[in-house]
C-alpha cells in the first residue's frame, strides 16, 4: 500500500511546485531531468537488462521522440493543454515504429552485431536529420518549453508502471527466457519473435517519451544533442543502478544526474570522471548497484513470495 | 568525366588503405578475443597527436621513418596495456562488460585529449610533396607515400600472421582461447601481442591521416576512427582480409559519394550502407557466423 | 496404435559431414521409444530435427500425420512436442518456478494491452499460471525449491526440473536427451520408475536417447539403434539384445552394462 500514496503525495509535490516557490527554477530543471533518464534508463533496461542484449543506439529513439514532438509543438498543433501530452503520444509512436524495425533485424541477429545495427540506427537518424532542413539541420530547433515538473512526474510514473507490468507477465517471462537461453525458450513454445517485437518497440516508445519531453524542456534540439555520447550516458545508468532491475533503473539514473550536476565544474573532464566510474563499475560490479534484484513494492502482490526477480 | 573518376579512385584508394590499417586493428582484436575493442579508434587519434607532438615538442627534428617507427611502438605499448588493466580482469565476465569497458576507455582518452587540446591543431609537413601528373592525372609524393606505407604495413602484418609462429598461435587462439594454453601456447602474451599489433597499425594510421588531413583534434577517433570500425564490421569482422576489402569498400563508397552528392550525406550513405549489408549477410562479406553447438 | 512420430529417410548433411543419412524410425503412440547408438551416431542431431533446430536435408518427418519437417522450434513445441537438452538448458538466473512458469505460458492468453494495463484477465491468468506450475513441482520433488534459483540447485534437480518443464507444455510427445547421464546404478533405477509414472500419469509418448542400458532395456517398448547417422536396427529391447549387428556396432560381445 505505501507505493501508491508516495505516488500520490509526490505528484502533491510536484504540483505544488508549480505554484508555490518551494523550490527554485535550477533545482525544478535538475528534477525534470532525473524524471527524463529514469524513463531512458527504464526503457534502455528493457533491451539490455531483461532481454539481455547491447543496444547502444537509446539516443536515437530519443531524438526521434525528440524531433517527433518539436514538429509538432511548433508547426502543427496550436497552444493548449493538451499540446504536450499529443506532442509526447507522437514522439513515443514514431520512436516505437523505428523500434519494431529494428525488432525485425533483431530476429537473425544476436550479440555483437546486433549492438553494430542499433550503433549503425543511431548514426543513420543523426546523419538523416542533420539533412533535413524541415528538421532545421545540423542547426537544430527551438521548440516551446511545455514541460513541467507534474508532466514530468505524470510520464515517469507511466513508464514505470507499465513497464513493470510487462516485466511480470508472460511477455516478460519471455523477454528474459530469450536473456536466458533463446534456443531453450524456442524449445518451450516461447513466441520468441512476439517477445522481441514487444521489447525493442515498447522501449522505442518511452525512449521517444523521454525525447519529447526533453526537446520541451531544453528549449533547443540539434543532433548533437543525440550521438553516441548520450547513448554511453544511458548505458552507464543503466549498469551503474543494476541491469534488469526498475529499482535499479531509478536507483542508475538519480545517481547520474546528480553526479553530473556536482561535477559540472570540471568542464570537459567530466566526460573523463563519468567513463572512468563506467569502467570500474564494470570491472568491480558488472551487473550493476541492484542488478537483477528488485524493491519488493515494484513487484505485484502475487509474485511477492519470490526473493530474486527476473 | 572519366578522369574525374579516376582522380576521385586515387583519393578513395589513400582512405580506404587509412581505413583498412585502422579496421585490421578491430578485426584482429575481435579474431583473437571475440571482443569489439572500442578504445581503438581513439588510439587512432592519439597517432595523430604522438606524431604531432613528436615533430614539435622535441628540441631535434627526427627523420619521418623514425617518427612512425616511435608513433606505432608508443601507440602499440599504450594498447598493450589498455588490455593488461582494462580488459583482461573481465576476461570470464559476460561479453558486455568488456564491451563497455572498451568505450569507457576510449572516452576517456578522448576526453582527456580533449580537456588537454580544446582546440584543432596543425601537423607541421613532414615531407616536402610534390605533385605528379600524369596523362591529365594529378598525384602528390605524399599520396604515394601514404598509400605505400599502408601496403607495406598490410603486407608486413599478412606475414606476420601467416609465416610466423606468433601468427599461427593468433590463428589457435581465435579458434579456442581456453584449449590453446593447454598446448603450450602463452595466451597473454599473444594477446598482448595482438593488441600491441593492431593499436601499432591504428596510431600508423592516425599519423598517415594527420599527414593527408593535416587539422587534427580530438574528436577524429569518432569521426574515422568508428567510420573504420565500420569498414570492418563490412568486410566481416575477425577477418584480416575482411578488414582490408571494407576499408577499401568504404573509401570508396564515402569518396564517390562526396563527389557525386552532397558531402553532408557522406556519413548517412556510409552508415546505411552498413545496415544493408549486415541485413543481407548478417556477418559481414567475409565473416562466418558463430557455431553455437545444440 | 498408431504411429506418433514417422522419421521419414531423413537426411542431413552439414556441408561436407553426412551426419544423419537415410534414417528411418517409428514411434508408436503410448510407447516408451529408445534410441542407443555410440556417441556421434547422430541421436542429438535427430532430436534437433525432430524439433526443428536443423532442417531435413531430405526426407520428412511426420508428427501425428502433419509433416513437421522445417517448421520453426517454437511451433514444433506448441504442436505438442517437448524435450530437454544434453547440456541442461535452463533459465540459470530464474527461480525453479518461473522456468515452469515460462513453459505453461503458452497456455494464457491475455494480449500485450492487457498485460501493461493490469487488465482483469491478467490476474487470473497469472494466478493459474503459478497455481498449475506449483502443481507440477510436486511429483518431481522441487516444491520445496520453488523459489530457489535455478543455477544454484543440484544437478540431479536440475535434470528434473527441466522434464517439469517441458510437461508444462502439456506435450503428446517428450524427447529425453541422456535423462540418466551422471546418475549411479540405484539413481536410474528410481529414474526407470519415474519414467514409466510420468509416461503413464501424463499420457505422454517418451523417446529417450540413453547410453545406460539398464534403463533403455527395462524402460522401452521399442528401441533404435543408430551407428554413424544410419539406422542399423530397429525392435523390442529382446531382439535389439541379440541383433549382431548391433552387439558388433555398440553393445560389446558380451551384455555390457553401461553406466
Amino acid at each position: 500500500m505505501a507505493l501508491p500514496i508516495l505516488v500520490v503525495l509526490g505528484f502533491a509535490f510536484c504540483v505544488a511546485c508549480e505554484f508555490l516557490p518551494i523550490i527554485n527554477t535550477y533545482t525544478k530543471g535538475v528534477l525534470i531531468m532525473v524524471g527524463i533518464n529514469i524513463i531512458l534508463c527504464a526503457s534502455l533496461n528493457l533491451v539490455n537488462g531483461y532481454m539481455g542484449e547491447f543496444s547502444v543506439g537509446h539516443a536515437g529513439f530519443m531524438a526521434l521522440g525528440a524531433y517527433a514532438s518539436a514538429v509538432m509543438t511548433i508547426k502543427w498543433l496550436p497552444a493548449s493543454v493538451f499540446e504536450l501530452p499529443l506532442a509526447v503520444l507522437f514522439g513515443g509512436t514514431v520512436a516505437a515504429a523505428i523500434g519494431f524495425l529494428l525488432a525485425l533485424l533483431s530476429f537473425k541477429t544476436r550479440g555483437d552485431y546486433l549492438a553494430i545495427i542499433t550503433l549503425a540506427f543511431l548514426m543513420i537518424v543523426k546523419s538523416a536529420v542533420e539533412n533535413i532542413e524541415y528538421l532545421g539541420g545540423p542547426r537544430g530547433m527551438t521548440p516551446p518549453v511545455l514541460t513541467n515538473l507534474p508532466w514530468a512526474f505524470f510520464w515517469v510514473v507511466v513508464t514505470l508502471w507499465i513497464i513493470r507490468n510487462l516485466v511480470y507477465s508472460k511477455f516478460g517471462r519471455a523477454i528474459t527466457a530469450i536473456r536466458e537461453d533463446e534456443i531453450a525458450a524456442n524449445a518451450m513454445g516461447v513466441r520468441v519473435r512476439e517477445a522481441k517485437i514487444l521489447a525493442f518497440s515498447t522501449s522505442a516508445f518511452f525512449g521517444g517519451v523521454a525525447g519529447a519531453l526533453y526537446a520541451q524542456v531544453n528549449f533547443f534540439i540539434d543532433p548533437k544533442s543525440f550521438d553516441i555520447v548520450r547513448s554511453t550516458e544511458i548505458l552507464v545508468m543503466v549498469y551503474l543502478g543494476g541491469v534488469a532491475s526498475l529499482a535499479g533503473s531509478i536507483l542508475g539514473a538519480v545517481i547520474f544526474t546528480l553526479l553530473f550536476q556536482a561535477l559540472q565544474d570540471l568542464g570537459t573532464w567530466r566526460m573523463v570522471v563519468m567513463p572512468l566510474i563506467l569502467v570500474l563499475l564494470m570491472i568491480f560490479r558488472p551487473r550493476g548497484i541492484m542488478g537483477m534484484k528488485e524493491l519488493p513494492w515494484f513487484l505485484p502482490k502475487r509474485e511477492l513470495f519470490t526473493k530474486r526477480q527476473p | 568525366m572519366l578522369y574525374y573518376i579516376a582522380q576521385q579512385t586515387i583519393n578513395a584508394i589513400q582512405l580506404g588503405s587509412i581505413y583498412a590499417l585502422i579496421a585490421l586493428g578491430y578485426s584482429m582484436v575481435y579474431g583473437v578475443l571475440v571482443m569489439i575493442n572500442f578504445a581503438h579508434s581513439d588510439l587512432f587519434m592519439l597517432g595523430a597527436f604522438a606524431c604531432l607532438l613528436l615533430a614539435t615538442m622535441l628540441p631535434v627534428q627526427l627523420p619521418f621513418v623514425v617518427i612512425l617507427l616511435l608513433v606505432m611502438a608508443i601507440i602499440g605499448l599504450l594498447g598493450a596495456l589498455i588490455e593488461r588493466v582494462a580488459y583482461r580482469p573481465l576476461r570470464g565476465a559476460p561479453r558486455v562488460s568488456a564491451i563497455i569497458t572498451a568505450l569507457g576507455c576510449g572516452l576517456v582518452i578522448q576526453n582527456t585529449t580533449l580537456s588537454l587540446s580544446p582546440y584543432p591543431k596543425y601537423m607541421p609537413e613532414l615531407f616536402n610533396s610534390r605533385t605528379l601528373t600524369f596523362s591529365g592525372l594529378t598525384i602528390t609524393t605524399l599520396q604515394i607515400l601514404i598509400i605505400g606505407i599502408s601496403f607495406g604495413l598490410m603486407v608486413a602484418l599478412d606475414f606476420l600472421i601467416r609465416k610466423t609462429r606468433y601468427g599461427m598461435a593468433m590463428r589457435a587462439i581465435s579458434f579456442d582461447v581456453r584449449t590453446v594454453p593447454l598446448m603450450g601456447i602463452p595466451v597473454n602474451r599473444i594477446i598482448s601481442l595482438t593488441f600491441l599489433v593492431g593499436a601499432g597499425l591504428g596510431g600508423a594510421a592516425g599519423m598517415l591521416y594527420g599527414l593527408a588531413y593535416p587539422q587534427i583534434s580530438s574528436g577524429i577517433g569518432i569521426l574515422i576512427g568508428w567510420k573504420a570500425f565500420i569498414a570492418a564490421v563490412i568486410g566481416g569482422i575477425g577477418s584480416i582480409r575482411g578488414a582490408v576489402l571494407g576499408g577499401f569498400l568504404l573509401g570508396l563508397v564515402e569518396v564517390m559519394a562526396v563527389a557525386f552528392t552532397d558531402s553532408s550525406y557522406r556519413d548517412l550513405i556510409a552508415y546505411s550502407l552498413l545496415l544493408l549489408i549486415l541485413v543481407f549477410k548478417p556477418y559481414g562479406l567475409l565473416g562466418q557466423a558463430p557455431n553455437q553447438k545444440v | 496404435m498408431s504411429a506418433l512420430l514417422e522419421i521419414d529417410n531423413v537426411t542431413k548433411r552439414f556441408g561436407g559431414l553426412c551426419a544423419i543419412s537415410k534414417c528411418n524410425v517409428r514411434v508408436m503412440e503410448g510407447h516408451a521409444h529408445g534410441i542407443i547408438g555410440p556417441n556421434g551416431a547422430g541421436k542429438t542431431t535427430l532430436f534437433n530435427l525432430i524439433t526443428g533446430i536443423y532442417k531435413p536435408t531430405e526426407g520428412d518427418i511426420r508428427f501425428r500425420g502433419e509433416s513437421i519437417a522445417g517448421l520453426r522450434p517454437g511451433r514444433i513445441a506448441l504442436k505438442g512436442i517437448g524435450r530437454t537438452f544434453q547440456n541442461i538448458r535452463l533459465c540459470k538466473n530464474l527461480t525453479v518456478l518461473d522456468n515452469v512458469r515460462i513453459a505453461f505460458d503458452s497456455q494464457l492468453h491475455y494480449s500485450p494491452l492487457e498485460a501493461m494495463l493490469r487488465l482483469p484477465r491478467l490476474g487470473r491468468d497469472e494466478r493459474r499460471s503459478i497455481d498449475e506450475s506449483m502443481k507440477l513441482l510436486e511429483p518431481f520433488g522441487l516444491t520445496p525449491h520453488a523459489h530457489a534459483v535455478a543455477g544454484d540447485m543440484s544437478y540431479g534437480l536440475q535434470r528434473k526440473l527441466e522434464i517439469a518443464r517441458a510437461l508444462a507444455l502439456k506435450p503428446r510427445l517428450l524427447l529425453l536427451d541422456e535423462p540418466a547421464a551422471g546418475l549411479n546404478t540405484g539413481e536410474t533405477a528410481a529414474l526407470t520408475e519415474f519414467l514409466r509414472w510420468v509416461k503413464s500419469e501424463f499420457q505422454v509418448t517418451l523417446v529417450l536417447i540413453e547410453h545406460h542400458m539398464h534403463l533403455v532395456m527395462n524402460l522401452c517398448d521399442r528401441i533404435t539403434v543408430l551407428d554413424f547417422g544410419q539406422t542399423i536396427a530397429e525392435g523390442t529391447p529382446a531382439e535389439i539384445r541379440e541383433n549382431p549387428r548391433v552387439i558388433d556396432a555398440y553393445l560389446g560381445g558380451t551384455e555390457v552394462e553401461q553406466g
